[in-house]
C-alpha cells in the first residue's frame, strides 16, 4: 500500500515544512493578510447588501480557516451575522477530477454550516485561485448537498492562468506570476505564521502543495 | 496502495488511513445525494468465484457510489463453473480493461497469486479467499469498533474525535471456528497493528495448529473471557459463523453442546462491561453460534456493520484506483 | 564401441587419476599423467574435476505412459543424464498403472531405445494403486524389466494387512515394498505442512504424524515379518528418529530423502506460489536440519529426486488446484552439494554412496553404483565441484518447468556423464543417446 508521500499536504501535514526556501519572496505579510481579509469581508457584505442570508464555505485546508476569519469580521461589522452558525467547510477532494494526477488524498471533512446552504448565498472561501479546478470541483460538490440562491468566490491571492471560465468575485491580492514559479500561503492555524510567498523556478522539483 | 490483499500488509498508518478515509466516505452516505463522481470512467470487475450476495452487493454498492462502472462475474452459470482456470478468466478481465478486481475465492491465497502473476495489471482487492483472509471485512469491524469505543464513546461522537485514532489498549473477544475463518484471521491482524488486544476463544479442534505464535491470547473458555479473567474487561465480542458441516468432520460433537459452550445469548453479553459491542460478520447462524435476543439487543452492531461496510468499501477503492497510477 | 581416455579426474574426490573406458568397463586406472589415449580414442581433460559412479535415483516419475504432456521418458532419461544419473527408477503411478509385466516391459524398452540411462521400471504395489489387491508383483519381477522396486508412490499402501503380504511375499524374489508414509484420513485435502506458515496461511495442514505414524507401522511391520522395507522421501524430524531407531532395532529399512527436502521449507508457501507444492509437503527448518543430519549419520541411506514433471498449466494457478511435485533431476546433484556437501555431512565418497552404491544395491541394480574399480561397468560423471550455476528451467531437458530453485545459483556441474562408457554428455550438454541394439550384456 503506498501512503502518503511526503509533501502532499493534505495527506501529510507535518511536511509542509518542504515548502518554501529562504530564496522565496515575501509579497504579503501579516499585517497585510489581515487587512486583505477585512477588505473582503467588506466587500461581501456591500456585494450581498448586509449578511442576510449569507454562508461561507471555506475549502480544506487553509480555505476553512480563512472562512472563519472572514466570519468573524463580518461578525464585527454586522453583530447579526451568527459567524459560528453560516461557517462550513467543503471537501472538494472527492469531486476533482485531476485525481490521477496527483498522489492520492486523503479527503477532508465537509461541515455544513447549522442554517444549511438551500436559498443561501455561499460564497467559497480558497487560499489561492490557480487553474480553477478545484473551484470547478467545488460547485459540484456543493450543487450535491443542496440548491445555494447564489454562488460567489472569494481568494486571498488570485495567481492567475485560469484553465477554466472561473473567476473570483473578491480577491485580496491579484499576483501575476509564471507557472513556474510557486505561491505559499501560510496561516498561523497551519503554519504558524500568516504570510503570501512567492519562489522562483528551482532546479530541484520541490515537493509541498504548489498553487 | 497497490493492492488489498491481507490485513497483514498494512501497517498502522494506512491502517488507520483506510478507516479516516471511510469516515469521509460515511458522512457523504448520510447525504441525500449519495453519489460521488471520484472513479467515474474507471472499471471494477467484481469476480465471486463462492456465492457471497452480501459481500458482493456491498462492494457493488461502493463501487456504483463512487461511480465506478461495475461488472460483475458470478462463477455459477458462467464459464468459470465449467473448468475455465483463475488464468484465463483474469486475462479476459484483463482484456476487457479492468481496473480494479475484487475477487472472492474458495482457494486461500488466489488473490495473491493473481496480483502477482502479471495476469492482470488492475488494482486487486481480496473479498475473501478460502480460509486465508477477508481483510475488508476486518477493515469494516474496526471502524465500527472505533465508531463506538473511541472518541464521543456510544453510537459515536464527531468524526474528528476519531481521525487519526487506532484501538490502542482496547480488548476484543473472537469467538468460533478460528480454524476456518478468514475473517478472525484477517482480525487478529489488524487489531494487532491498531493497538487493540485480542482474544481467541474456541473449542481446541477449531483452532490452527500455529495459533500461539499469532499477536493474540487464546482461551477455550468463553465465560471466563467475557467476564475478563483472560485479558482484561472486554471492549467488543465477535462472534464467528460455525458452519454446521463442521460437525460431521467431528470438530465439535453437537450443535447444542455448542452453543452451551461457546454460543452468545444474552447471559454471557451481560459479563461484559455496559459499554461494550457485539458484532458478527454474518451471515448469522442464529441459535447455534448466537441467539435471536444477543443479535437483536442493544448491544449490536451487526446491522450497522453491514452500512460501515459500504463505506470502508468505498475508502479502499478509493486509495487503491483515485490516485496516480503507481 | 568407443574407448575414452579420461585425465586427471579426482575417483570420490581422491588424488587425479586416470581413468581408461573400453568396451563399456572401466578398463585402466592410474595415477594422473600416466595413461595415454590409445589411437582413435576420444580424451575428456578432467583435471580439476570429480568423478563419481554414474547417479542412481530411486524415485523418478517418467509419467509415460499415460501424461507424455508432462513428460516422456525420452526427455525425462535426457534430464537424467544431464544431471549426471546412469539409472533412473521409474515410478509407477502412468496411466494406464504400471501394475503389469506388460506395462513394466514397455517402459523398460522406452528407456532402451532412449538411450540416455538405464530406465528401471518400479512396480506397483496393489492393481491400478487402490490399496486394494496386489499386483502380479511376480510377473513383473520376471518380466524383461526385471522389476525389483515396488511401490505405490503418491498414494500409501495403507491396509495393515496388505502391507504386510507385500512385504513378504517380495521376498520370494529379493523385491523391496518402497512405501509412500501417508496417513490419508490424517491429509484429507491437505495443502502443505501443517505448523505456524500452514495457520497463517489458511491452507489446510498436512501433519508430520500422518508421515510418521505409517512409517512407525511400517518398520514394525518389516521386524515382524523380516522383510526389508524402503521408505520413500522422508521429510519430518520425526521420522528419521524412527528410522533410527528401527536400525537400532535391526529392521532392514533403508530411507530416502529429496534434495529439496534438504534445502526448502514451508516457508516459501507465503507467496503461495504452486511451484512449492509436493507432497509430502515442505517442512520447516527443524526438519531439514535433522534430515541432512540424517543422511550424515546414515539413517537415510540414499537421496532420490522424486522427479515430478507437470505442464504449465497444473501450476500456473491457484494453490489448491495446483499439482503436487517438483522437477529434481537437473538439480539433485548441486543441491546435494550445497545441502551436504558444503556444510560438511558429505564428502565425495559420501555423495558416492547415497547417490549411486546404496541407490543401486536396493534397487538390485547390479551393474550400476561401482567405486570405480578396474573391471566394473563404466558408468561415471565427472562434476566440476568449483563452477557455480543459475538454475533455468526454460533451458531444462525435463518438460516440467516446475523447478523450485529456478533462479537460484547453485553450485557444481555435472560436464560429462558415461553410461556403459557411452558418453551421454559432454562440457555438460546431451552428446547422443546410445543406439538401442547397442545394449550391453549388463543390461537384462
Amino acid at each position: 500500500m503506498a501512503g502518503a508521500r511526503p509533501g502532499d499536504d493534505r495527506t501529510a501535514p507535518l511536511v509542509h515544512t518542504a515548502g518554501p526556501t529562504p530564496r522565496s519572496a515575501t509579497v504579503l505579510d501579516a499585517a497585510e493578510v489581515s487587512r486583505a481579509l477585512t477588505r473582503i469581508a467588506h466587500e461581501v457584505l456591500e456585494r450581498n447588501k448586509g449578511p442576510e442570508g449569507l454562508v461561507l464555505m471555506g475549502i480544506p485546508r487553509r480555505g476553512t480557516h480563512l472562512a472563519r476569519r472572514l466570519a468573524e469580521r463580518l461578525a464585527q461589522v454586522e453583530p447579526a451575522f451568527d459567524a459560528e452558525a453560516c461557517t462550513g467547510s467543503l471537501d472538494v477532494t472527492l469531486h476533482r477530477d485531476d485525481l490521477r494526477r496527483n498522489p492520492t488524498r486523503t479527503p477532508e471533512p465537509t461541515r455544513l454550516p447549522a442554517t444549511g446552504i438551500d436559498d443561501a448565498t455561499v460564497v467559497l472561501v480558497d487560499d489561492v485561485l490557480y487553474s480553477g479546478r478545484t473551484v470547478r470541483a467545488a460547485l459540484d460538490a456543493l450543487s450535491d448537498l443542496g440548491r445555494p440562491r447564489a454562488v460567489r468566490l472569494a481568494v486571498l491571492v488570485d495567481r492567475g492562468h485560469r484553465e477554466l471560465p472561473i473567476r473570483a468575485d473578491h480577491v485580496g491580492k491579484n499576483l501575476p506570476t509564471s507557472t513556474a514559479e510557486r505561491v505559499f500561503v501560510h496561516l498561523a492555524e497551519t503554519d504558524g505564521e500568516d504570510a503570501v510567498l512567492i519562489e522562483g523556478p528551482t532546479e530541484r522539483h520541490a515537493e509541498g502543495e504548489e498553487r | 496502495m497497490r493492492h488489498l490483499l491481507s490485513t497483514a500488509d498494512l501497517s498502522r498508518a494506512e491502517a488507520v488511513r483506510v478507516l479516516d478515509v471511510a469516515e469521509q466516505m460515511a458522512a457523504t452516505q448520510q447525504r441525500e445525494i449519495k453519489k460521488l463522481p471520484t472513479l467515474r470512467g474507471r472499471t471494477v470487475v467484481n469476480l465471486f468465484f463462492e456465492d457471497s450476495t452480501r459481500t458482493r452487493i456491498s462492494f457493488e454498492t461502493a463501487a456504483k457510489r463512487l461511480s465506478a462502472d461495475v461488472i460483475t462475474f458470478s462463477a455459477k452459470g458462467s464459464s468459470v463453473s465449467k473448468g475455465e482456470s483463475l488464468k484465463d478468466t483474469a486475462l479476459t478481465l484483463q482484456a476487457m480493461g479492468a481496473d480494479a478486481v475484487v475477487i472472492r475465492h474458495g482457494s486461500s491465497g488466489a488473490p495473491l497469486r493473481l496480483a502477482r502473476s502479471g495476469w492482470t495489471s488492475g488494482a486487486v482487492l481480496n473479498a475473501g479467499d478460502g480460509t486465508h483472509e477477508h481483510p475488508t471485512q476486518a477493515l469494516l469491524d474496526a471502524f465500527t469498533l472505533r465508531r463506538h469505543l473511541v472518541g464521543g464513546g456510544p453510537g459515536g461522537g464527531p468524526a474528528a474525535d476519531r481521525v487519526g485514532a487506532d484501538l490502542a489498549g482496547k480488548h476484543v473477544v473472537v469467538v468460533g471456528d478460528v480454524l476456518h475463518s478468514r475473517v478472525a484471521r484477517s482480525n487478529v491482524h489488524l487489531l494487532h497493528v491498531l493497538g487493540a488486544r485480542t482474544t481467541l476463544v474456541a473449542p481446541p479442534t477449531l483452532l490452527p495448529i500455529g495459533v500461539e505464535t499469532w499477536p493474540c491470547e487464546v482461551s477455550y473458555d468463553l465465560d471466563a473471557a467475557l467476564r475478563g479473567d483472560v485479558q482484561g474487561p472486554v471492549d467488543a465480542v465477535m462472534a464467528l459463523r460455525v458452519q454446521l458441516e463442521r460437525m460431521d468432520a467431528a470438530y465439535f460433537p453437537s450443535a447444542r453442546e455448542y452453543s452451551r459452550r461457546y454460543g452468545i445469548d444474552a447471559a454471557r453479553l451481560a459479563l461484559l462491561p455496559p459499554h461494550a459491542s457485539l458484532l458478527h460478520p454474518g451471515p448469522m447462524n442464529r441459535g447455534l453460534e448466537i441467539t435471536a435476543e444477543a443479535a437483536d439487543g442493544a448491544r449490536s452492531r451487526i446491522v450497522e456493520q453491514v452500512t460501515n461496510g459500504v463505506a470502508v468499501r468505498m475508502a479502499a477503492l478509493y486509495l487503491l484506483l483515485a490516485g496516480e497510477d503507481a | 564401441m568407443t574407448t575414452t581416455l579420461v585425465r586427471a579426474a579426482r575417483p570420490l574426490g581422491a588424488e587425479p587419476r586416470d581413468l581408461l573406458l573400453r568396451d563399456g568397463l572401466v578398463a585402466e586406472v592410474a595415477p594422473a599423467g600416466t595413461l595415454t589415449a590409445p589411437d582413435g580414442a576420444r580424451t575428456v581433460e578432467a583435471e580439476g574435476l570429480v568423478a563419481l559412479p554414474g547417479l542412481v535415483d530411486l524415485h523418478t516419475h517418467l509419467r509415460e505412459p499415460g501424461r507424455e504432456d508432462a513428460e516422456t521418458v525420452d526427455t525425462g532419461t535426457r534430464a537424467a543424464a544431464l544431471g549426471g544419473f546412469t539409472a533412473v527408477h521409474a515410478m509407477a503411478n502412468t496411466a494406464p498403472v504400471a501394475d503389469t509385466a506388460g506395462v513394466v516391459e514397455q517402459v523398460w524398452r522406452l528407456g532402451r531405445e532412449a538411450g540416455w540411462c538405464d530406465v528401471r521400471p518400479v512396480g506397483a504395489v496393489t492393481t491400478g494403486l487402490e490399496g486394494q489387491r496386489l499386483a502380479e508383483l511376480g510377473a513383473m519381477a520376471d518380466s524383461a524389466a526385471g522389476v525389483r522396486v515396488f511401490s505405490d508412490d503418491g498414494k500409501c499402501v495403507f491396509d495393515a494387512v496388505l502391507m504386510r503380504r507385500a512385504l513378504e511375499y517380495v521376498k520370494a524374489f529379493d523385491g523391496v515394498v518402497a512405501q509412500h508414509a501417508q496417513e490419508p484420513r490424517l491429509t484429507e485435502g491437505a495443502q502443505m505442512n501443517e505448523g505456524a506458515v500452514s495457520g497463517v496461511l489458511g491452507l489446510r495442514g498436512w501433519p508430520a504424524v500422518a508421515e510418521e505414524a505409517i512409517i512407525a507401522r511400517d518398520v514394525l511391520l518389516a521386524g515382524h515379518v523380516g522383510s526389508r522395507l524402503h521408505v520413500c522421501h522422508l521429510s519430518t524430524a520425526g521420522s528419521v528418529e524412527i528410522v533410527r531407531w528401527a536400525k537400532a532395532r535391526g529392521v532392514d529399512v533403508t530411507a530416502e530423502v529429496t534434495p529439496h527436502h534438504l534445502l526448502l521449507t514451508d516457508e516459501l508457501v507465503r507467496g503461495y506460489d504452486p511451484v512449492y507444492k509436493v507432497n509430502p509437503p515442505l517442512r520447516t527448518d527443524d526438519d531439514v536440519r535433522a534430515l541432512r543430519a540424517g543422511v550424515a549419520d546414515g539413517t537415510i541411506d540414499v537421496v532420490a529426486t522424486d522427479h515430478a514433471p507437470h505442464p504449465v498449466e497444473d501450476k500456473d494457478c491457484e494453490w489448491s488446484a495446483a499439482a503436487m511435485g517438483m522437477t529434481g533431476l537437473e538439480t539433485a546433484l548441486s543441491v546435494v552439494v550445497q545441502a551436504l556437501v558444503e556444510p560438511g555431512h558429505l564428502d565425495w565418497a559420501g555423495v558416492a554412496r547415497v547417490m549411486s552404491q546404496t541407490p543401486a544395491r536396493i534397487g538390485r541394480v547390479a551393474s550400476q553404483g561401482g567405486s570405480l574399480q578396474v573391471g566394473e561397468a563404466a558408468n561415471l560423471v565427472l562434476v566440476d565441484p568449483a563452477a557455480r550455476w543459475t538454475v533455468d528451467p526454460s533451458a531444462m531437458a525435463t518438460k516440467g518447468r516446475n523447478s523450485p530453485f529456478a533462479g537460484r545459483e547453485l553450485p557444481a556441474r555435472v560436464v560429462a556423464t558415461f553410461w556403459e562408457g557411452h558418453a551421454t554428455v559432454l562440457d555438460g550438454a546431451l552428446a547422443t543417446a546410445r543406439p538401442a541394439e547397442a545394449g550391453s550384456t549388463w543390461t537384462r
